[in-house]
């Protein structure tokens, strides 16, 4: 059977997930690509990322409200999940219905709602909505539990409509009050005790006396409506199929303008919003669905470098490259502030709009973190993942002429695809060395820093910033 | 205008977690003050008194030396209609000035365009410690954000200093933009020079800079000392802005505040002592501003998010003393068991805006708020 290619299974691997290594892709190349998005929009056919063990090195995870380290604990899971996109699909929503915990300063709840995602990310919308609906941290995040029969509170209704199903345009005010009222009485049990230190976890509270069970009419629809018969016609939008479509397309192939210029710039693929659309329509609003259409898609194979890294994707996959934290090891906690000093502190977005991306995650002060920060990680030949291009480069003979040492590693720190202009420019940094040599000690040692600075010049370059 | 030349500089120090104003400057001749914080409040004789009414928290010492000297201004009661409790939303508010919408440009952001028209430095302002706040973002416009100054810059992790020569160079011309090669990746190439230039630029200032002030160790006295450094060098910067954490003091406050106001204190108070040994102090004013105020009442432990705080203005050229009305303590005037805010934080930035940086104010504040004197005659359109 032909092997697929190494360049579309890593281009899948870095969007449906967090990157590969070389060993996963002489594994992943042997499938057919089919049977590779297959799998991964299956996440239940491979192990759970075990926990239990990390537990037993991090107390701290014990202990519910230590955010920081459980910000540390979902980029483990990112670099260490056989299931990338069950982790990637909760960053996706995490993105999408943006909570932050620096509202409740209530960890259990967030993190609660990121396992709901992983659970729950590639079903059907209706269920998806349901379940945010009942989410305690976005309960609190948008007050729905100021949302009392006879005073509405309507910022969940609102951003309900406005930024997590049918977008600006599709709905009037009008609608946005009933839908409010709809959600009355939902609300959580309390998780604050007196005692200022602890945290219970909270689970979601209906209270009957609170509902304002009138008749409302919404989209059209009149009934006494529940937040569930709001959420069975939302889902059920043509516009929340295009808008998600969108929502989609934008996290995983191609950097859209920031969500709320939606309703006035139109998408750079209206064609591929429509399919993906139409795989929505017509698997009654499954997200495996319609994530497999984006996967098999041509506009997706063609859209390699084309999206701006966020943080936590550039964090993990260098990680992944270097070979560490692949067990529990010190310094898990430095991953979560390297990705807050490039902009995105995770579990804690800086709006209900979620964080803005492509292009703005880009300033001078995160251009210069992103760089040193991959540039750290991979300085020491004896890091496993350097320590393994390293021996393949080896492998390729010695003596390794510039441009065959120059290929093979943007190969192995990806495949990262140069633009003719960085390739010449590191070939020409690399020519001023001649070739490598692994014949002696010194040569070997020699070529061992050469590849660490080329690995290095790679992963700083402007291409290694896309995903 | 500074005899040197130099323009107006404005440091930014933000409290973030929403310093407890009443435990700052303390209304101790208000009885209600006692009743409401049988807890955290600070006894009559410790108290820095100001007046008959007011005082200082007894470790904000260096800020009453400024404020003796008639350097340091304190604005009363600063603050929005409608204060949000959310720490993030009122940080929000006060970096974009958009109470009622979700903003993606900050007040300085903004600023700096009006400074540095054609992005010719840049260094015109800088953000010490770690991310960027929203106050300093705006389109196509460059701050360079610095985590620590001594180790600012690409490759530092490159220990042997020709391979890290060798690595910038490599940098330096992959960045370099190639013509066409598309608005993200145009954008990227530039940022990416623009830190090499920054960087280039920033290294000089610890090299040329020397002090007898001794700065504390502590996270605001680092930032400080580093604004100081940088502005001693004279690269140009008009605006830095430093953070200073900690200010979420729901529970034992008892011990903590002190902690945080002794540290920034000392750490404004070694700032203006370095600037006057260098003779440096005459363009530079300084901001102390947090997000929101605390409960009136405590919690038996600390207190709770309030609404109505207080911000303060120092420099040489600054009018120093007691700017707009300490809100009132009466419980008939509270806004939901918070004191009320008795003045508009966007007239404190467009005071700040004009007449110190003579930056027109409306379309950065968005409208026309009320000014205080704040700064003395001779300052810029003072």
């Amino acid at each position: 059977m032909a092997e697929t290619d190494r360049g579309l299974v890593a281009h899948l691997m870095r969007r449906a997930g967090f990157g590969a290594t070389q060993d996963e892709l002489d594994e992943l190349t042997a499938k057919p690509y089919e049977q590779m998005v297959d799998d991964l929009l299956h996440p239940e056919r491979f192990p759970e990322v075990d926990d239990i063990l990390l537990r037993r090195y991090y107390l701290e995870l014990n202990n519910p409200d230590t955010h920081g380290t459980w910000q540390a604990h979902w980029i483990y899971r990112m670099v260490n999940t056989k299931r990338p996109l069950q982790e990637k699909i909760a960053l996706f929503w995490h993105h999408v219905f943006a909570t932050s915990i620096g509202k409740s300063e209530h960890t259990p709840s967030a993190v609660a709602q990121i396992e709901t995602f992983r659970r729950n990310g590639l079903s059907d919308l209706r269920t998806i909505y349901l379940d945010l609906a009942r989410d305690p941290a976005m309960l609190f995040w948008l007050d729905n539990c100021e949302n009392h029969s006879g005073e509405p509170n309507e910022n969940w209704g609102r951003e309900l409509l406005e930024l997590f199903s049918m977008g600006v345009g599709n709905y009037t005010e009008q609608d946005i009050k009933e839908a409010s009222r709809a959600f009355t009485g939902w609300t959580f049990v309390q998780p604050l005790p007196l005692d200022p230190y602890s945290r219970y976890p909270s689970e979601f509270l209906y209270l009957p006396g609170d509902h304002d069970d009138g008749e409302k009419t919404f989209l059209g629809h009149t009934g006494r409506f529940t937040g569930q018969d709001i959420i069975d016609i939302v889902a059920a939008q043509p516009a929340t199929a295009n808008f998600i479509s969108r929502h989609l397309y934008n996290f995983f192939v191609s950097d859209e303008p920031q969500v709320p210029a939606w309703s006035i710039v139109p998408p750079q693929d209206p064609e591929a919003i429509e399919v993906l659309a139409d795989a929505c329509r017509s698997s009654g609003g499954s997200v495996r669905e319609m994530l497999r259409a984006l996967f098999l898609s041509d506009f997706f194979k063609a859209a390699r470098f084309k999206k701006v890294k966020s943080p936590a994707e550039l964090v993990a996959g260098a990680i992944k490259l270097s070979g560490m934290h692949r067990d529990p090891q010190p310094g898990l906690g430095d991953l979560s502030g390297a990705t807050a000093v490039m902009g995105q502190s995770l579990l804690t977005p800086p709006t209900v709009e979620g964080w803005h991306t492509g292009r703005e995650w880009i300033d001078a002060g995160t251009l210069n973190e992103r760089v040193n920060f991959a540039v750290d990680r991979l300085s020491d030949p004896e890091t496993p993942g350097i320590r393994r291009i390293i021996d393949r480069l080896e492998c390729e003979g010695s003596p390794l002429s510039p441009d065959r040492f120059v290929d093979t590693c943007l190969d192995l720190a990806g495949p990262v695809e140069a633009s003719e202009d960085t390739r010449k420019q590191l070939l020409e940094h690399a020519a001023q060395g001649g070739d490598l040599d692994f014949e002696t000690e010194r040569g070997r040692e020699r070529s061992a820093e050469r590849a660490v600075r080329m690995i290095q010049a790679v992963v700083s370059s402007v291409e290694y910033q896309f995903a | 205008m500074p005899e040197n030349g130099a323009a107006p500089t404005l440091v930014v120090v933000q409290l973030t977690g929403g310093n407890d104003f009443m435990n700052t400057v303390i209304p101790y001749g208000n009885d209600l003050y006692y009743d409401f914080r049988p807890v955290v409040s600070i006894p009559e004789d410790r108290v820095l008194p100001i007046d008959a009414n007011l005082g200082f928290n007894p470790h904000f010492a260096p800020v009453h030396d400024l404020y003796q000297r008639g350097d340091a201004a304190i604005v009363q009661g600063v603050g929005y209609p409608d204060s949000s409790r959310s720490h993030f939303r009122s940080m929000d508010i006060w970096h974009t000035c958009e109470p009622d919408t979700v903003a993606t440009e900050g007040w300085l952001g903004k600023t700096v365009r009006e400074l540095d028209p054609g992005k010719s430095n840049p260094l015109t302002a800088i953000s010490f410690g770690r991310g960027m706040p929203r106050a300093l973002v705006a389109q196509d416009v460059t701050v360079t954000s610095v985590g620590d100054l001594d180790t600012y810059g690409l490759m530092n992790g490159i220990q042997a200093r020709q391979q890290r020569q060798e690595a910038l160079d490599l940098f330096k011309r992959i960045y370099t933009p190639a013509v066409g090669s598309g608005p993200v990746t145009d954008y990227l190439a530039r940022t990416g020079i623009d830190v090499l230039r920054g960087a280039d630029k920033l290294k000089e200032a610890p090299k040329v800079y020397s002090s007898s002030v001794e700065y504390g160790s502590d996270p605001i006295g680092r930032s400080l000392r580093d604004v100081a450094r940088v502005h001693l060098a004279g690269l140009g910067t008009r605006i830095f802005y430093t953070q200073h954490g900690g200010y979420d003091t729901h529970a034992n406050e008892v011990p903590t505040h002190p902690k945080l106001l002794t540290d920034l204190s000392r750490a404004i108070g070694d700032f203006f002592a370095d600037l006057r040994e260098h003779d440096a102090h005459h363009d530079v004013a300084l901001m102390v501003f947090t997000e929101f105020g605390r409960r009136v009442r405590d919690n038996n432990s600390g207190t709770d998010h309030g609404a109505g705080g207080g911000a303060f203005v120092i420099g040489e050229r600054v009018r120093g003393g007691l700017h707009a009305e300490y809100p009132s303590l009466d419980p008939a005037e509270h806004d939901s068991g918070d004191l009320k805010h008795t003045y508009d934080f966007r007239g404190l930035y467009a005071t700040l805006l004009e007449d110190w940086l003579g930056v027109e104010s409306a379309p950065i504040v968005g409208g026309n708020f009320e000014k205080l004197p704040l700064f003395v005659q001779g300052g810029r359109g003072g």
